[in-house]
């Protein structure tokens, strides 16, 4: 499963800003309420992050140490 | 599509006008729409006209030497952008660009001096506005200058890959490492593309992957 940006259900105003600038057609609008589908044309730009008023779009990152 | 007075009470720059002030400024604004990654204006041209985002987000953004971007802010609907030029009359600072498809309602130069000259309230909006700007800016240049963010970005990655194991480590967003930090989060985003570019982590969509330490470390210097 491709890791996806995470939504907080309970911040999301709804503006939809994070739908405008996502180039992969991974977000939408469900009664009012930012939606992520997953997809493979995901590329992780992190700029629904970005652009979002509220904070409610999270991009994480895990942090690892190259093996070997 | 014809201009919205509901929008234009959302705008700071006509907090507090009344309708029949509103009706006089509405006849001044025009509509454009750009899509996506379109440029709405360039470094350097001269200012002509006041735009506000209606809907979509802009970014406003310098290119360096090396043709990388520095985003310097982004423009969510209700803001405002191309002040600067338009109130001083020198050329654009930034150039702006959509990032996804836009509508901004726009007010030419001349026109922009007929409404401050007309409505008080709307340069005293317009003082408000832009002081919060130069607090914007101030903290980043205060970033820029005084602090190394650079190096601060390389010592919480170390520190945290380095402590604990993976399953109690929540993963971290750029907004959460910009608030442990103290910084924007532009410039951790920036400060990520630097370490990549110098071979000390590589991003692996949402996998930052520490791949030389020691490059890390010189790079967090004194700060360890
Ligand atoms: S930008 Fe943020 S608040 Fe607006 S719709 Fe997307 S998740 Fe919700
Ligand atoms: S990370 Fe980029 S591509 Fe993925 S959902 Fe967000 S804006 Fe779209």
């Amino acid at each position: 499963m491709a890791q996806m940006p995470e939504i907080i259900r309970e911040l999301c105003n709804g503006c939809g800003l994070c739908i405008t600038v996502c180039s992969c057609k991974g977000l939408v609008l469900i009664d009012n309420v930012a939606v992520v589908i997953e997809t493979v044309e995901c590329d992780y730009c992190t700029e629904c992050e970005a652009v979002c008023p509220t904070g409610a779009i999270r991009c994480p990152y895990e942090i690892v140490v190259e093996e070997g | 599509m014809s201009v919205d007075i509901e929008f234009l009470k959302t705008i700071p720059y006509f907090q507090g006008l009344g309708l029949a002030e509103l009706e006089a400024i509405k006849r001044f604004v025009f509509e454009k729409s750009f899509d996506a990654n379109e440029f709405i204006v360039e470094e350097g041209d001269p200012g002509e006209a006041l735009y506000f985002v209606v809907s979509g987000v802009v970014k406003a953004f310098k290119t360096s030497a090396e043709g990388k971007e520095q985003i310097l802010r982004l423009i969510r609907p209700g803001e405002s952008f191309n002040d600067v030029p338009v109130f001083d009359g020198e050329p654009n600072v930034a150039s702006a660009a959509a990032m996804g498809p836009v509508v901004l309602y726009g007010i030419r130069k001349s026109d922009v001096g007929i409404i401050l000259r007309d409505h008080p309230q709307v340069a005293a909006n317009v003082v408000k506005v832009l002081a919060g700007r130069v607090r914007h800016f101030t903290s980043l240049v205060e970033d820029l200058s005084f602090r190394n963010v650079l190096g601060r970005v390389a010592k919480l990655l170390l520190e945290y890959a380095e402590n604990g194991t993976g399953l109690e480590r929540p993963h971290l967003t750029q907004q959460d490492m910009a608030a442990m930090i103290g910084t924007a989060r532009e410039m951790v985003g920036r400060s990520l593309k630097a370490l990549e570019e110098k071979g000390a982590i590589r991003i692996d969509r949402h996998r930052i992957v520490l791949t030389d330490k020691k490059a890390l470390r010189e790079t967090a210097g004194e700060l360890l």
